[in-house]
């Protein structure tokens, strides 16, 4: 035991769960990012208020939510620790520093960015997630005609509540109703703020950053960026982590700002 | 007739046995007696920290000292080429006889037999014990240790890693120190001078020591003395050797009673990068293996000033193959140094200050490129990528060494040969040791290039290397029984002992002295100037005339060293230039001896040549009826040296007259 | 060449220093770096001032004494070259050119330019070796050693101990230099015997002095003369996590 403990008070060891945090922050990232891709579905939100109920309720997904927010704090007070830490390693510092020649700036300022981050987060969930599971979002009632596939939806009055989250029930054989908590209509109305959208697009850059370093360096810190793995590493850090998964997040508030007003 | 003081105590019996014998005869000291046994190392090269190592493994308590900031740095870290040892893994005919013949001959027969045996017998342990040290030796696919060849021998006896050879066995000896460094049986002072010997009753018990960041002079005792401090090459100003690179520990122990044999015996390496002006600190060496495939060439015409490439075949002169046809570009170090000093001084010299001769790769790359395109079945490949390829192979073999000489130079080696010329490399002599590496100072020991012992007048390539890791792996060890057996009843020597009360006062007079003199001119200043008088008449070429007039140079500059010289700071604090003062000063009197050496040595052998001494074609003429000795020389106060020989007996291998022709 | 100088003295580890500027208007663009300090330190004795103090041994680029910070990087602006083995080839007429000492609270400054890196003999110390007595070994061919692993090791065990890496990089991390003695044990078979115990030993004395932690920025590699490559740490962060996960010593 007295080696695992060593383990975890050592540079190394803390660095590794640092990139096994972060890696588990990203793959939470690609879920969220596949649950949200519901929002540009073009059905008044149903399906993403369904996706919403689903994850607020189902056990195993409460679980490793929880897991989850224990990982970003985790995450957040080592990292920033770590990066003081790493400071004070250096009491005198340079007159002349030319960093640029050695080193990519992304990897020089992890915890700027993770901050950045941080307070999106923090932000974040005070709108949404706080909002949803404590504050007041009114609810809608979607009727569709299972035989035409027909939509409609209709705003419930705003003092309107009901024991489970989500209602469904059938009215005769063709029509489905469906009554949940119109977590998307909070997002479209909030993504209207173009304050908002703006700290949403400048957090996204930071998430970008954060990975074009972070993913690869997560592997490095496990030692498994052995040379053959090496460029697929990169690949998938940069391509996916970096471009792709904040340019869909970017995405939404966007289409909201522009196209939903 | 040898000198009674000088009992080399070589032990009877056949040469092939004399060790074995020996090892298992000589004194032991039981197990409980080491651990009261103080030993003093002064050196962490690869003979200091091999010594060190082993001598703590056996149970001794060791004490390290280095002027470096850690035992990894010193000199020994810069050898390139290699280390050789008789194990015939080639199997092309090397055995230890060999390997004892080649290096008795090399030497020009001025080395003791049964020394240079020893070594030759120990030599494949080496390898042994730094491959299982976890030394990255080059290897062949098969998995076996690679070999080359070296510095004109006939075999491949040569074990190297990389161009980084010194490097990799000193790391693999400063590993072993730090275990025990670890283990608390050796305490480490880095960043430490020795300036003074400690003796007692005629013995060495200890030393006194500068500490480099505080100033301070420490007093250390030892049962014994064990000086592993180098060559001093740097009484040249300019040679290969590092900056600190000094003569001082040997200095203040010849001066405590401790011969220095044949000190004018040094190397001068043939492939060196020229000097480029005044400025210049050092010299830097390039490898020896760039001989094997570089020609060596000046113009037929003197003073000649186009470009290398724009002088046609015919009008080149390969002075080498030339006068040496058998061996062309590989004749040993010193035939080849002298011949690049008479072309040069024959006015035929290249480059800005016509003192260079060019080694040319153009060939070899052709060659290699041909080579592989046969390898890769290319058909009739023109000229271009022919040149390609073998720019290709010739990078793989001695790129490092390219790169090196085009950050020095801003030339590019592939596209124009390089310019070389000799430097001052090695010093064949120093203390003078008998069979134990025992000084004529009882207790105090001389281990590595600090001693004179096994490469007479002139040292093959990637063999000291094998001797500071024989001497402080496998001969120490034994031989220092011998007299640590009769030490067991000594008790540690009181640190107030008048003896090192006395020996601290001097060493703290003679810094008092120097920081007092705030002269006008700095350490460096006299440095060059003794550089020179050093390198003009006791280099390359030396003779009768012109040693007498260095000896009173010399007297005269150290004289004006003691007027005039300037060191700001002050002594209780890091102090580089007193640091230099302290050495420079002792290099002032061992130029004087060297000189002495030299023209009392009325012959030419090895690295020694005396213009007087030399056949009609300008080879060197040895005198085997008068100087087969080694010339042993003892300091009287006053700077005067009397002159003790030892006479070498060679009773196995018969003198001949080295040819390379 | 003209050369500005703005270097930092320092008197003792207690002083707090200052940067001094210095004027040199004989440079030739042949000096190595050092040789243009040499200048520079004649030039201050000949005014009566205190030359400065730098580290400095084998001016071939191996010894791994040589030490300064040159215009904001480890060793000056040419990749893979040690101090000594710059030349003044790198700078321009006029230049300036700020030289400091490595910084890094595990590398105080002694004087000037001088560092102390006592602290990577202590981590040496503690496992840097394989544990082999003289005369303890076999023949050096018995072993085979496939020519990738021994020179794989080889290219690690190039490090010169100077310090760049610490000194370059923004964590003031050993990484770099730990793991190359680590991976070139871990790749031979001599050091198998002592592997997990020799990384954690290691580690926890790196750890000890004071060093920063690894980022993984790169800096490191990138600024080190000899190339050391940084999936030498990735292999030292599997071995720590294997010493301590695995069983057995
Ligand atoms: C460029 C170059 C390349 C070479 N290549 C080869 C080669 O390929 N093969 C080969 O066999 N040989 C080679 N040699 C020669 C070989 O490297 C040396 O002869 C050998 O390493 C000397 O080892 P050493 O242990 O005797 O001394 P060194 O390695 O010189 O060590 C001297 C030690 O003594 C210490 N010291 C000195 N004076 C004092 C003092 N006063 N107080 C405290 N400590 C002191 C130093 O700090 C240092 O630790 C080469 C030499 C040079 C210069
Ligand atoms: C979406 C959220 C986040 C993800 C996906 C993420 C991911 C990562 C990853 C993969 C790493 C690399 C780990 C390694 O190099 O081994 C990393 C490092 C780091 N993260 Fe995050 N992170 C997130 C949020 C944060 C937050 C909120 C902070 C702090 C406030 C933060 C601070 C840091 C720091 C300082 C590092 C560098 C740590 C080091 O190298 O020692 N991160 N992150
Ligand atoms: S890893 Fe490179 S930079 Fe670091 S100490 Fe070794 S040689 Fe110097
Ligand atoms: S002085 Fe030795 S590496 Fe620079």
């Amino acid at each position: 035991m007295s080696k695992i403990s060593q383990l975890f008070n050592s540079s190394i060891g803390q660095k590794v769960i640092m990139s096994l945090t972060g890696l588990f922050l990203c793959s939470f990232l690609v879920i969220h990012m596949i649950g949200n891709l519901q929002l540009f579905k073009g059905d008044s939100g149903m399906a993403f208020n369904t996706y919403a109920v689903f994850m607020t309720t189902n056990p195993l997904i409460k679980t490793t939510s929880y897991l989850l927010y224990a990982s970003i704090l985790y995450h957040a007070v080592k990292g920033l620790w770590l990066a003081a830490r790493n400071r004070k390693a250096r009491p005198v510092k340079y007159a002349m520093s030319q960093a640029n020649a050695n080193s990519h700036w992304t990897s020089r300022n992890m915890g700027v960015l993770g901050t950045m981050i941080l307070v999106f987060i923090v932000v974040h969930m005070s709108d949404f997630w706080a909002e949803y599971k404590f504050g007041h979002i009114p609810y809608t009632k979607y009727t569709t005609n299972i035989l035409t596939g027909e939509l409609t939806s209709e705003a419930m009055p705003t003092d309107y509540v009901q024991s489970k989250k989500l209602e469904e029930y059938m009215v005769g054989t063709d029509t489905k109703v469906v009554i949940v908590k119109d977590l998307y209509k909070e997002v479209s109305e909030e993504f209207q703020n173009i304050g908002l959208v703006l700290l949403y697009l400048v957090a996204m850059f930071a998430v970008s950053f954060h990975l074009y370093h972070g993913f690869q360096s997560a592997f490095q810190s496990l030692g498994i960026a052995y040379d053959n793995y090496k460029g697929i590493i990169k690949a998938i850090g940069i391509w996916g982590f970096a471009i792709l998964i904040p340019a869909g997040f970017a995405a939404m508030p966007l289409y909201f700002y522009f196209f939903k007003s | 007739m040898t000198s009674p003081r000088l009992d080399a105590k070589i032990p009877g019996g056949n040469i092939s046995e004399k060790w074995t014998q020996y090892k298992s005869t000589v004194a032991l000291v039981n197990p409980a007696n080491k651990r009261k046994l103080e030993i003093i190392v002064v050196g962490s090269g690869l003979a200091g920290s091999s010594a060190a190592a082993t001598l703590a493994e056996l149970g001794y308590k060791v004490k390290v000292f280095c002027f470096q900031d850690s035992a990894r740095r010193a000199h020994s870290i810069a050898a390139q080429g290699g280390i050789n040892a008789a194990k015939n893994y080639q199997n092309d005919g090397d055995s230890t006889y060999r390997l004892f013949y080649d290096t008795i001959k090399g030497g020009d027969y001025r080395a003791r037999e049964a020394n240079v045996h020893r070594l030759a017998e120990v030599s494949a342990s080496i390898i042994d014990q730094c491959v299982a040290q976890g030394v990255p030796f080059a290897r062949e696919y098969g998995g076996l240790l690679s070999n080359r060849s070296f510095g004109g021998t006939q075999v491949q006896r040569t074990f190297y890693a990389a161009g980084q050879t010194g490097q990799q066995l000193l790391l693999g000896a400063y590993s072993a120190l730090m275990r025990q460094v670890g283990y608390g049986t050796v305490k480490m002072y880095a960043r430490h001078e020795m300036l003074e010997v400690v003796t007692v009753d005629g013995k060495a018990r200890g030393i006194i020591a500068r500490n480099l960041v505080t100033g301070e002079l420490e007093r250390h005792f030892g049962h014994a003395v064990l000086l592993c401090t180098g060559g001093y090459g740097n009484v040249f100003f300019l040679s290969t050797n590092a900056m600190g690179s000094n003569v001082t520990a040997a200095w203040k122990a010849h001066k405590k009673g401790a011969f220095f044999g044949n000190p004018c015996f040094t190397q001068i390496h043939p492939t060196c990068i020229p000097v480029s002006g005044d400025h210049q600190s050092k010299l830097t060496l390039m490898s020896e293996s760039l001989r094997n495939d570089g020609r060596i060439w000046v113009p037929k015409k003197a003073g000649d000033t186009r470009k290398p490439i724009d002088i046609p075949e015919d009008e080149r002169d390969y002075y080498l193959e030339r006068r040496y046809p058998a061996f062309g570009n590989l004749v040993p170090r010193d035939v080849a140094s002298r011949a690049a000093k008479e072309r040069c001084d024959a006015g035929f010299g290249v480059g800005a200050s016509k003192m260079a001769v060019y080694l040319d790769y153009a060939s070899a790359i052709e060659r290699y490129g041909k080579v592989e395109a046969n390898k890769q079945n290319l058909v009739n490949p023109d000229k271009a990528t022919i040149i390609k390829l073998g720019k290709g192979i010739v990078a793989e073999k001695y790129g490092n060494l390219f790169e090196m000489y085009a950050k020095i130079t801003g030339e590019n080696p592939y596209e124009t040969p390089m310019r070389i010329y000799p430097a001052v490399h090695y010093t064949m002599g120093g203390l003078w040791v008998d069979y134990n590496l025992m000084t004529t100072v009882e207790g105090l020991y001389a281990l590595g290039e600090a001693n004179f012992s096994d490469h007479g007048a002139n040292r093959l390539g990637a063999s000291a290397l094998m001797q500071g890791l024989a001497d402080g792996y496998f001969v120490i060890p034994y031989t220092i029984g011998a007299y640590l057996a009769k030490e067991i009843h000594t008790n540690p020597i009181s640190l107030d002992h008048p003896a090192f009360t006395e020996a601290e006062q001097r060493v703290k007079g003679i810094i008092e002295k120097l920081i007092n003199i705030k002269g006008n001119k700095s350490v460096d200043h006299f440095h060059k100037a003794l550089g020179k008088i050093m390198w003009d008449q006791c280099g390359m070429a030396r003779n009768a005339e012109g040693l007498k007039w260095a000896i009173s140079e010399i007297r005269k500059l150290r004289e004006e060293f003691w007027k005039d010289v300037r060191i700001p700071g002050g002594a209780m604090e890091v102090n580089p230039e007193l640091e230099k003062a302290c050495r420079v000063a002792d290099f002032l009197e061992l130029g004087e001896l060297m000189c002495i050496d030299a023209l009392n040595r009325n012959e030419s052998c090895g690295g020694h040549f005396r213009e007087e001494y030399q056949t009609e074609e300008g080879e060197a003429l040895r005198d085997d009826d008068n100087f087969a000795y080694v010339a042993a020389w003892e300091f009287h106060e006053g700077y005067e040296w009397s002159l003790h020989k030892e006479d070498l007996v060679f009773e196995n291998i018969k003198l001949t007259q080295r040819s390379y022709k | 060449m003209k050369i500005t100088l703005k270097v930092w003295r320092q008197k003792n580890g207690k002083d707090s220093g200052r940067f001094e500027t210095y004027q040199l208007n004989h440079v030739s663009e042949d000096m190595s770096f050092l040789e243009m300090f040499d200048v520079l330190n004649e030039q201050l004795i000949t005014e009566n001032k205190e030359p400065v103090a730098f580290d400095h041994d084998c001016r071939e680029g191996i010894c791994g004494m040589c030490s300064m910070y040159i215009n904001g990087r480890a060793h000056g602006p040419w990749e893979g070259t040690t101090t000594c083995q710059l030349h003044m080839r790198a700078f321009n007429d006029g230049d300036t050119i700020v030289v400091e000492p490595w910084r890094s609270a595990a590398f105080p400054v002694l004087k000037d330019l001088m560092v102390d890196r006592s602290a990577f003999d202590r981590i040496m110390a503690v496992g840097g070796f394989v544990s082999v007595n003289t005369g303890n070994a076999v023949d050096a061919n018995s072993t085979l050693i496939p020519k990738e692993d021994a020179d794989n090791a080889f290219s690690a065990a190039a490090c010169i101990g100077c310090g760049a890496c610490v000194a370059t990089c923004k964590n003031s991390s050993a990484m770099l230099f730990v793991s190359a003695k680590v991976s070139q044990l871990a790749l031979l078979p001599q050091g198998q015997v002592e592997r997990k115990d020799r990384v954690r030993k290691m580690v926890a004395q790196m750890d000890a002095e004071g060093f920063g932690s690894c980022t993984n920025t790169g800096a490191c590699e990138a600024e080190c003369p000899k190339g050391i490559s940084i999936a030498n740490i990735a292999r030292m962060n599997r071995e720590y996590l294997g010493a301590a996960i695995l069983p057995g010593n």
